[in-house]
């Protein structure tokens, strides 16, 4: 046999390994990616209803999501489109044409689309039951992703699920600890005024606060995720994120042209 | 060099030379996904395939790669088989994998899978060296599983997510243990099994690499 240790058998031995490999990789990659963007749609449903707290384990999440309505929206007139060719909020973040460089940036998400998705959940009654709102922002080590839904008086916080993030387990990472969440359900995050109001404080809401409703309990040892959460739901209902559209669509409500 | 036996090969990790509890070895997932069954179970499939190919390949092409890049090629094997592993699992088995996170890639850096290929597959057949990995990767699942079924017992009062011991929070009688859903409890219980090992084969024990010598007194002059 042929000395195995020679320049050119380094090199055949390197670049064969390296395309076999490569073919295999990209084979399965390619392959399952299909299943694998079901998966990723259906764990984003199953997200939203459980931020409306509408979610039972063992259900069938399609099914229950036929009941939920998604609508395109524009951050700043506030009111419905319907873009042609539909909208991809992944990709819009990345496309210069469809979003845009914050200033300020509170959130720490650099980027905001010029369109967002709302989730309407109605009842058997087809009344408006929930609003859900997709969020994110920075927290101390990575983007946290959540859905937040309000009530129909666009005020009260029906319930919130972290989905994606890579907060510290055990301390930052207990945002999606379900008994945290919980402390959320009957929470204010916006004002009569529609201004966005809301604070996670740094430990337990002290007793008796006059706006105990707009406060959450914080994280213990998460003192940065707990600001970053907090920022997450002060920038995004406030004027840049769905304040508008709250606005909007509260006064719609009002004048009864939404059930 | 003496004939291995395959039967040799095949049992003798899982309790004579258990990479875990004797050679020590791939402890980092045995502490991160063992607060469950069903994660535990996946991990254990995915080590097993793993290592069994790994194993396999590197062997069948032992004799073609130069000892200078051995490591790498080895490591190249390895890391395309377990990103087929992960793309299965997001596909097949995509709340498993959301739990196991990076768990999954992380076989790649399991000492267990590079040690036998080193060890093993660059010196021995392909049969042999499958396995070889085959029964190492049975003695990782062993410790694997008896460490996940103990926190998910004590720890959440269930086996595969079947409550056995009703909880004290739910009514029941039961107080989990939290500590069994801390990583440090792996550790206790690694040790536990370590012990009941060593102590029905005696022959794993090993001796003290030096003497601790008698009281010396200091001098009376000093």
């Amino acid at each position: 046999m042929k000395d195995k240790n020679s320049i050119g058998n380094v090199l055949r031995v390197a670049v064969g390994v390296c395309l076999v490999c490569a073919v295999i990789v990209s084979t399965a990659a390619v392959t399952l990616r299909p299943l694998q963007e079901e998966n990723r749609a259906a764990f984003r449903q199953l997200n939203v209803l459980r931020a409306a707290g509408l979610y039972e384990p063992g259900m069938n999440v399609s099914a229950a999501f036929e009941r939920i309505e998604r609508r395109i929206i524009d951050f700043d007139t506030g009111s419905y489109v319907d873009p042609p060719g539909g909208f991809d909020p992944v990709r819009a973040v990345r496309d210069p044409a469809q979003s845009r460089a914050l200033s300020g940036d509170p959130a720490g998400i650099g980027r905001r689309t010029h369109y967002g998705e709302v989730f309407l959940a109605y009842d058997d009654g087809g009344q408006l039951e929930r609003i859900i709102l997709p969020v994110h922002a920075y927290g101390l080590w990575s983007t946290m992703y959540a859905f937040l839904a309000l009530e129909p008086d666009l005020r009260t916080v029906a319930g919130i699920s972290f989905f994606e993030h890579g907060e510290t387990p055990g301390l930052g990472g207990e945002i999606d600890n379900p008994r945290w969440q919980e402390n959320w359900v009957g929470r204010r995050v916006r004002d009569q005024a529609g201004n966005a109001v809301f604070r996670v404080d740094r430990g337990r809401t002290p007793e008796g606060v006059a706006d105990a409703d707009y406060r959450v309990d914080g994280l213990t040892g998460a003192t940065i995720t707990s600001k970053g959460v907090e920022n997450m739901v002060r920038f995004w209902l406030g004027e840049e994120g769905y304040g508008t559209y709250l606005t909007r669509l509260e006064s719609r409500i009002r004048a009864g042209e939404v059930m | 060099m003496a004939q291995l036996k395959t039967r040799e090969v095949l049992f003798a990790p899982i309790f004579a030379n258990n990479p875990i509890a004797l050679q020590i070895l791939g402890i980092c997932s045995a502490l991160a996904i063992t607060t469950k069954l069903s994660t535990t179970v996946t991990m254990c499939l995915a080590v097993i395939f793993v290592l069994t190919l790994s194993n396999f390949f590197v062997s069948v092409i032992r004799n073609m790669i130069p000892s200078n890049i051995r490591i790498i090629v080895q490591m190249t094997i390895i890391t395309a088989l377990v990103i087929v592993v992960d793309q299965f699992l997001q596909a097949y088995a995509f709340q498993l994998s959301r739990e196991l996170s990076v768990f999954v890639g992380l076989i790649i850096t399991n000492c267990i899978v590079l040690g036998r290929a080193e060890a093993f597959a660059m010196q021995n057949p392909p049969w042999i060296s499958a396995v070889d990995g085959f029964g190492n990767a049975l003695g990782y699942s062993v410790v694997l599983l008896a460490v996940g079924f103990s926190r998910e017992l004590f720890g959440s009062g269930s086996v595969f997510g079947m409550q056995l011991m009703a909880l004290a929070s739910e009514g029941g009688w039961y107080i989990p243990n939290g500590l069994m859903l801390l990583p440090p409890s792996a550790f206790f219980l690694i040790g536990g099994f370590i012990w009941i090992l060593r102590s029905v084969r005696v022959e794993q024990v090993e001796t003290e690499p030096y003497e601790i010598g008698p009281n010396t007194r200091t001098s009376p002059a000093f």
